[in-house]
Formats: C-alpha cells, sequence, structure tokens
C-alpha cells in the first residue's frame, strides 16, 4: 500500500475515534447543565444522583475526546502538508479561533466544574459548568465552519496556487454551514440521548429503581423522541443542499447512475462501479424524485454526469457512500420508533414504570446507536467529496505527505491497537460503573445539604 | 495593519514571538505534569492518589498550550510546520501516543474497577515517559538541524534524558509546593536528585548549538554581544547555586521557602529558552527557512492577530482564575 491510501486510513481512523467523544460532551455538556439546574430548583434528591452519575461519564469521555484531539491537531502537518500549503490562509484563522475561543475555555472550566465545587461559591461552579458546554459547542462551530469550506467553498479567490481569503463571512457561513452545524449538533443530542437512554435502562434490568434512574431513564427517552423528527427534517433540508452543491455526491447516496426523472427511492442495492449499474435494487418508485425534486417526474442528477471524455469516473467511489447513507437513515428510523413507542407506552401506563421489558432490552444497545449514525453519516459526506479535499481547489492526492509508506504503516497500527483498547475500556468502564450504580453504592454516601456538597462527593471524578 | 510599518515584517515577527511563548508556558505546565508522571514509580500508592490530585484540574489546560503552539506554526508559518513535522515524524506519533495515554490515565484510574488500577498507573507512567523523552529527542533533532545522522540521534538521545530528568525535577519542585509531610520530604530528595540532570542539560545544549552552526556561535562569541549575553549564563549558575542552598534545608518546619524551589525551576526554564530563541532567531527550520519565508498571507494573520489581542489575556485571566481556585496543599482523593 502507498502512503497515500495509507494516510487516508490514519486520518479517517484517527478522526472517526476523536468524534466518538465530543459527540457525546457537546449535548452531554447541556444536560449536565440541566441536571443541575432542576437540582438547583427542586432540591429533588433525584436530580443531584444523576447528575452524579452521568458528570464521570462526562469526565471520562471529555479526556478521550481531548486526547484524540491533540492527535488530530498534529496530522494536518504529519499527514497532509499540502492541505496547509494550499488553503492555510483560509483553515488557519478558523483552526486558530478553535484554539482560542473553545480549548482554553472548556479546559481550564472543566477542572472548576469537576473540582471546584467545594471550592468555589455556587454560582460560579454553575458559570463553569455553562462554559464548558458552551466551550464543546464553540469548537463544533468553527471545526464545522472549516469542514462545511471544504465541501462548499466561498469567499476566497486563488493566487498563485493559494488560497486568499476574501470574505470572512462568506467564508465562515459558507452555503453548507447552517445545514451540517444543525445536523451535527442535533445528532449530538441524539446520541446522548441514546446513551442516556440505553444505560438507564441496562440499570434498570439489573433491578436499580432509584430516584435519579427514573428521571435519567425519562430524560433520555423524551429527549430522544423529541430531537429524532427534527433530526430527519435537518437531514432532507441539508441532503437537499448538498444537491445544489454537491450533486455528484447526491447522485452516489442515490446509487443513480443515470440522469433522468422517475428516480425510485432505493431501499436496498448492490451498486457495480464496473458495469456502472446496480443489482438486486428493491425501491420505492418515484421515491427519489419526490425527496429531491418534490414531483414524481423530477429529474436527478445522476452519475453519467461525472465522467471524463476518456471515461474516467470523476465522482466519488459509489458503494461506501450508498451503504453509509443508508446504514445513518436507517439508524435514525430505529430511533423514530422506539422512543416513540417508549413515549406512547409511558403515556398509556404511568411513566416508566410501564415500559414492558422487550422494550428496555431493545434500548440497552441503543446506547451506541448515535455512535453508529454520526460516523455513517460522516463517511457518506467525507468519501462522498472524493477526489476532491477541498471540492474543486485541491484533490486529496495532492495534498498527501511525502512520507515514507512504512513510517506510515507503522504508526497507523500503533494508533489502531491503542484506539482498540480505549474503546473497548471506555465501554467496559461505562457498564461497571452502571452496575455498581445500581448497586446503589452512590446513596450509601451520606446524603448532602446542599449543591455545594456535590463535590466533596465526587472529587477527581 | 500598516499602522507598525510593512507588516511583512512584523506579522511574522509577532507570531514567531507568540508561538516562542506557547511553546515556553506548555514546556512549564505541562513539564510538571510530566515529571509527576515520571515520578511516579517512587511513590506509595497513597501518595500516588495525592500526586494526582496535586495535577488534576490543570493538565488539561496545561496541554492545551501544545495545541497553541502547533496551531500558531500550523497557521503562521504553514511550510515550515510541514518540513519539520514530516522530519519528526515517528517521534510525534511516539509522543502523542504517550500524550493518549497519559491523558485517559487519569480517568480510567478513579474509574476503573479497582483491579485494573495497577495497570492504569502503568499507563500513567508510560505515557508521560514517552512524552518526555520523544519531546526531549526532537529538541534534540530540531537543534541538529533536522539532519538524521548517528551523531545527531546520539545527541538527540541524550537531549531525550535531560529534559525528561529536567521535567521530573520541576515536576518534584511543584510537588514540594503543593504536597506536605512524607510526600514533601520524598519530593525535596527527588527535587535533589534531578539538579544535576538540569545542569548536565543546560550545559549540552548551551555547548552543542554553537558548536553545530558557525552563525550561532557568531551570535554569542563576538564583541560586545558575548557581554551583553554574560548575564543569562551568569543568573542561571546563580539559581542554581540558590536551589541548591535551599533544598538542603526543605522541607522547613512552618513550610517557608517551599515555593523557592519552583520558582527557580521556572526561571531557569525560562532563561534556557530566551538562550535557544536567541540562537535561532530567525529561523523556524535552522539553517533553512527563516520566520519571514515562512510565514502565511498577512490578511489572513492580521484576523488571527486581532483575535489574540482580545483573547489572549481573557486565556490568562481565567487561567489565574482556576491556580487562584486550587491554591494550597493538595489532599487525598477519596474515591468511590
Ligand atoms: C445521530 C446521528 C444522525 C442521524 C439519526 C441522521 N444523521 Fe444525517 N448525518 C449525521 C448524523 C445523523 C452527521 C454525523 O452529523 C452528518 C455527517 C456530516 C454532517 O454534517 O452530519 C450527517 C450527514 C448527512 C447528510 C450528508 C450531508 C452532506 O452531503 O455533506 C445527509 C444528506 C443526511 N445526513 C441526511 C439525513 C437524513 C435524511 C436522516 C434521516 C433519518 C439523517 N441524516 C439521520
Ligand atoms: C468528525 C467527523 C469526521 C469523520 C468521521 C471524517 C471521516 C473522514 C474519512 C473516513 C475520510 C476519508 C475519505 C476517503 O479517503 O475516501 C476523511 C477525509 C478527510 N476529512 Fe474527514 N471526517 C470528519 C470530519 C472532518 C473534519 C471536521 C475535517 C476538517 C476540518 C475533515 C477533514 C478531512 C480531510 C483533510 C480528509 C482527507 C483525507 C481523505 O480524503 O482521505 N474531516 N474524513
Ligand atoms: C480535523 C479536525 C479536528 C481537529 C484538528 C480537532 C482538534 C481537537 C483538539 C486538539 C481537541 C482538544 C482540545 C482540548 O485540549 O481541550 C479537540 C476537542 C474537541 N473537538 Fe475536535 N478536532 C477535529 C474535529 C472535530 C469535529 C468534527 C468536532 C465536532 C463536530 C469536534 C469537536 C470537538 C469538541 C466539542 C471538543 C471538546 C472536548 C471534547 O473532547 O469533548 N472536533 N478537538
Amino acid at each position: 500500500m502507498d502512503a497515500l491510501i495509507l494516510s487516508r486510513i490514519q486520518f479517517g481512523a484517527n478522526i472517526s475515534f476523536h468524534i466518538l467523544f465530543p459527540t457525546i460532551t457537546i449535548a452531554l455538556g447541556w444536560v449536565l447543565l440541566f441536571f443541575r439546574l432542576r437540582y438547583n430548583r427542586t432540591g429533588d434528591d433525584g436530580w443531584l444522583q444523576a447528575y452524579r452519575f452521568w458528570v464521570k461519564i462526562f469526565a471520562l469521555s471529555f479526556a478521550m475526546g481531548v486526547v484524540s484531539g491533540i492527535t488530530m491537531s498534529f496530522q494536518f502537518g504529519t499527514n497532509w502538508p499540502g492541505f496547509m500549503e494550499t488553503v492555510g490562509n483560509i483553515a488557519g484563522p478558523l483552526l486558530a479561533y478553535e484554539v482560542m475561543t473553545a480549548f482554553f475555555l472548556e479546559a481550564v472550566f472543566l477542572g472548576i466544574m469537576l473540582f471546584g465545587l467545594s471550592r468555589v461559591p455556587g454560582w460560579l461552579h454553575t458559570l463553569s459548568t455553562f462554559l464548558v458546554a458552551f466551550g464543546t459547542t464553540m469548537s463544533a462551530f468553527w471545526i464545522l465552519a472549516l469542514n462545511s469550506w471544504m465541501h462548499t467553498p466561498a469567499g476566497f479567490e486563488m493566487r498563485d496556487g493559494v488560497a486568499h481569503a476574501t470574505d470572512w463571512m462568506a467564508i465562515i457561513f459558507n452555503p453548507s454551514m447552517p445545514y451540517r452545524l444543525a445536523h451535527m449538533l442535533l445528532a449530538s443530542g441524539l446520541t446522548v440521548a441514546f446513551l442516556i437512554a440505553g444505560i438507564s435502562a441496562f440499570r434498570w434490568l439489573i433491578g436499580d429503581r432509584s430516584a435519579g434512574l427514573r428521571r435519567t431513564l425519562k430524560t433520555g427517552l423524551v429527549m430522544g423522541a423529541v430531537l429524532i423528527p427534527v433530526q430527519i427534517a435537518a437531514g432532507d433540508m441539508h441532503g437537499l443542499n448538498t444537491l445544489e452543491h454537491q450533486p455528484q455526491k447526491v447522485a452516489a447516496m442515490e446509487g443513480n447512475w443515470e440522469t433522468r426523472g422517475n428516480v425510485p427511492l432505493l431501499l436496498f442495492a448492490v451498486p457495480d462501479e464496473e458495469a456502472r449499474e446496480n443489482r438486486f435494487e428493491i425501491g420505492i418508485p418515484n421515491g427519489a424524485s419526490l425527496i429531491l425534486k418534490h414531483h414524481a417526474d423530477g429529474v436527478v442528477p445522476g452519475l453519467n454526469d461525472f465522467v471524463a471524455a476518456d471515461g474516467t469516473p470523476e465522482h466519488p467511489p459509489v458503494a461506501p457512500v450508498f451503504y453509509s447513507f443508508r446504514i445513518m437513515v436507517g439508524t435514525g428510523m430505529a430511533m423514530l420508533l422506539l422512543s416513540w413507542a417508549a413515549i406512547a407506552v409511558m403515556w398509556r401506563r404511568g411513566g416508566v414504570e410501564g415500559l414492558p421489558r422487550p422494550l428496555l432490552l431493545a434500548l440497552v444497545p441503543m446506547a451506541f446507536s448515535g455512535w453508529v449514525a454520526t460516523l455513517a453519516g460522516w463517511y457518506t459526506t467525507e468519501i462522498g467529496r472524493q477526489p476532491w479535499l477541498v471540492q474543486g481547489v485541491l484533490t486529496t492526492k495532492k495534498a498527501v505527505a511525502d512520507v515514507p509508506a512504512p513510517m506510515v504503516g507503522t504508526s497507523l497500527a500503533a494508533y489502531l491497537a491503542i484506539y482498540a483498547v480505549l474503546l473497548a475500556a471506555y465501554i467496559g468502564v461505562l457498564f461497571y460503573l452502571a452496575r455498581k450504580a445500581a448497586r446503589g453504592e452512590d446513596l450509601k454516601r451520606p446524603r448532602p445539604r446542599s449543591a455545594e456538597a456535590i463535590a466533596i462527593q465526587t472529587p477527581a471524578e | 495593519m500598516y499602522l507598525f510599518g510593512d507588516p511583512a515584517t512584523w506579522l511574522p515577527v509577532a507570531f514567531a514571538t507568540l508561538m516562542g511563548l506557547s511553546i515556553l508556558i506548555y514546556v512549564v505546565l505541562d513539564g510538571f505534569d510530566l515529571g509527576v508522571g515520571v515520578l511516579f514509580p517512587f511513590a506509595e500508592a497513597e501518595e500516588k492518589d495525592r500526586m494526582i490530585a496535586s495535577i488534576g484540574p490543570f493538565w488539561d489546560a496545561n496541554e492545551t498550550w501544545l495545541v497553541l503552539a502547533i496551531g500558531i506554526l500550523l497557521v503562521a508559518f504553514p511550510t515550515a510546520h510541514g518540513e519539520i513535522l514530516t522530519a519528526l515524524y515517528l517521534p510525534v506519533a511516539v509522543m502523542l501516543i504517550g500524550l493518549i495515554l497519559r491523558g485517559v490515565a487519569f480517568e480510567f484510574r478513579a474509574k476503573a474497577p479497582a483491579h485494573w488500577k495497577q495497570t492504569w498507573n502503568r499507563a500513567f507512567l508510560a505515557g508521560s515517559l514517552m512524552t518526555a523523552l520523544s519531546q526531549g529527542y526532537m529538541l534534540g533533532i530540531y537543534i541538529m538541524g533536522l539532519e538524521i545522522t548517528l551523531l545527531t540521534v546520539g545527541f538527540a538521545i541524550l537531549t531525550a534524558l535531560f529534559l525528561t530528568i529536567a521535567y521530573s525535577f520541576i515536576g518534584a519542585a511543584w510537588l514540594i509546593l503543593k504536597t506536605e509531610g512524607a510526600l514533601q520530604a520524598k519530593a525535596v530528595q527527588w527535587a535533589r536528585g534531578g539538579i544535576f540532570g538540569v545542569v548536565l542539560g543546560l550545559g549540552a545544549v548551551s555547548l552543542a548549538s554553537p558548536l553545530v552552526s558557525a552563525r550561532i556561535f557568531e551570535k554569542w562569541f563576538s564583541v560586545p554581544e558575548v557581554f551583553l549575553l554574560a548575564p543569562l549564563p551568569l543568573f542561571s549558575v546563580a539559581l542554581v547555586a540558590v536551589l541548591w542552598a535551599v533544598l538542603r534545608r526543605l522541607p522547613t518546619r512552618d513550610d517557608s521557602f517551599a515555593w523557592v524551589p519552583f520558582v527557580a525551576a521556572v526561571s531557569l526554564f525560562v532563561l534556557g529558552f530566551f538562550g535557544m530563541a536567541y540562537s535561532f532567531y530567525p529561523y523556524v527550520v535552522p539553517e533553512k527557512l527563516t520566520i519571514y519565508e515562512a510565514a502565511s498571507a498577512p490578511e489572513s494573520l492580521f484576523i488571527i492577530l486581532v483575535g489574540t489581542c482580545f483573547v489572549l489575556p481573557m486565556i490568562l485571566g481565567y487561567t489565574v482564575l482556576a491556580y487562584t481556585v486550587f491554591r494550597g496543599k493538595a489532599t487525598a482523593l477519596s474515591y468511590d
């Protein structure tokens, strides 16, 4: 294998690992703020238990996000020097603003949030929790502005092969940015909603009936049920935006080889790049035309529009885009089904008490459904942009570093091994903490008298 | 932009200064975190918990200075960034894996089942060691002009050892400041052991850089520079003497002077850093690429600088806040 493919695998592996944890921390920060405010308001112990349990998972996820993020910031230089040399004038300031306005904010106030409750006044601790949540969201804002610019570049001009900024507002709020940001923030919310619901269902199944658990199970399910329809609508709008700016990506997502009307919505197919057609198609007649053009005979661009005169394809590889898109949407549908079923049952049978066992069992694996959908979504987006790194400006091939392949191979193997171990340890600890909480070990500790007391009991975690 | 003359000359200087500053802050702050990690095997189980508690609230923010430094290198001097990082590909990978192990071990050792704690303690040590050693190695290769030969690698192995000892020295100084009792007494012993490493390391770097580069020799040993610069080494010698005297008397009964080793260690790091910065200016890639040649477009740098002027004071402000909130002796952690 050459350095290009290895570098791509390495970058893909690193960012895939990284995104798992910010996806959790972005929304979990806000959920913790919610738990804390509820406790401040009601003095109800359940909310305190909820806060105490989930702040541990937050701290753990945060550490995982930080260390993998640091790896990310070195990757640009070690593996993609051509990226910064060509578009550094645009990517640079966006990354710099992320570090300055988001990373420091999170990192400093995280210390106060985790360890400071007994040392600072209550308002400063609540403020710190808020600033950490705000910081993670700012992070997402800047990095998605950059990533979206790579998909739909705007506000720049090329001089001697180097991009120069002409309009910063156009760069930051580039055409796909609002859609991608909204979709990603919602994805984060959903990931956390199902993580909370899933872990809570697990605790319930092993016999935990604490007040804190009732609060979190309900919070997770309601949050999921509210966000998923919004996410589906946002995803639809995102797709329409992509149709406008990157039609070749949508053609690959739909597995549509010919530009034509009455295109079916494929539920399943096996795209064949050699024959340039699909096998084993199962689809809804006219579905894709209806979704993308809002009438049955709407003309949808096909992959045949993106082939050079000599027959070499200039569109992304079809199969990975096609499959990952279906995995994402499929997971979204499963989320819709489950969360609404749970809400309906709770409505009719008096709250979490009435949830039937099979439903709870189904919720446990759904704890990680957010990860699956998020990764699948990113693969759709990123692979769908190939062969471009920055759409129409820079190809991936041109940006790769001139590092000997064995070197990339070695570091890649080391990263993969360590990521596998860490992921196993992370999930293991998640369930270990859940079992420990279910045994009531959190409850044996003395009752706190005020919000101030939370930290005295959970220092360092 | 034109207020201070031609932006193509003053912007690169401004960014080189910013980058140097964040590297310096990083080396001092994460230096003591890493040093505490390197000292881990010498401590008892309960002491380990207190050592972790003394850096727990800070390490994340400390590490962020590295992200800022590498970010500035990336955005302000993109060509140099590519050149340096591809030349240092493997040590960078080792450092990153070290940082990963160290960072996650903080959390896992407290949350994983008890029988795993020992494993995560080892991961913490391994991560700290890997990070410190690879940073020292990179420093050595950088001083040697990013050339890889038997000689330069040999020198880099030396700097790797010395930087690791220097980190453990500042780590011990930090523990003297933040702990009490038996652990504090131990830390004094560790610091006494480390001080030789610091002296040797500073000496090695100060001798090697002028010997490798005639230009650097010229910068230090011509008249009048040699006299103007004399305070730098003299001051360092004085600091070492003070350190030696204080370490012999510590720990005192009323804990007076516990802050001296840390402050002196920081001052030594600062002096050493200024010496290096003076040697290498105006190059980012030694003897190959100056900051002026490597700088990106002035418009983009200016946009960042404007932001920096607002944000950096705020960052410094809340960093001070954090250190004030967690001032005083670190107490043992109570895990559940
Ligand atoms: C919980 C996560 C999640 C769920 C349930 C969904 N998505 Fe999604 N999707 C993402 C998480 C995500 C993501 C990870 O956040 C992506 C990758 C890049 C981005 O901005 O969002 C994404 C990308 C993405 C794209 C590609 C955008 C591009 O071209 O760059 C489209 C068209 C959709 N989504 C559409 C949908 C639809 C129609 C869904 C209906 C069920 C849906 N998504 C559910
Ligand atoms: C966070 C979630 C993300 C995931 C899971 C992800 C995943 C991927 C994957 C799988 C590739 C490889 C595509 C291929 O080789 O066919 C890729 C490419 C790339 N992505 Fe992303 N990406 C993410 C976000 C980002 C962001 C935020 C940026 C930039 C700021 C980015 C920059 C790149 C670059 C530079 C490449 C080039 C390598 C390549 O095309 O192979 N990605 N990404
Ligand atoms: C190539 C792309 C990326 C790079 C270079 C990068 C870099 C980093 C770094 C260095 C950190 C650690 C900050 C600290 O020290 O506190 C971090 C954390 C974070 N990143 Fe990324 N990142 C990338 C992609 C993304 C994406 C796609 C998102 C979200 C959409 C994201 C969101 C976050 C968030 C919220 C954090 C904060 C804390 C946490 O880890 O949970 N990043 N990132």
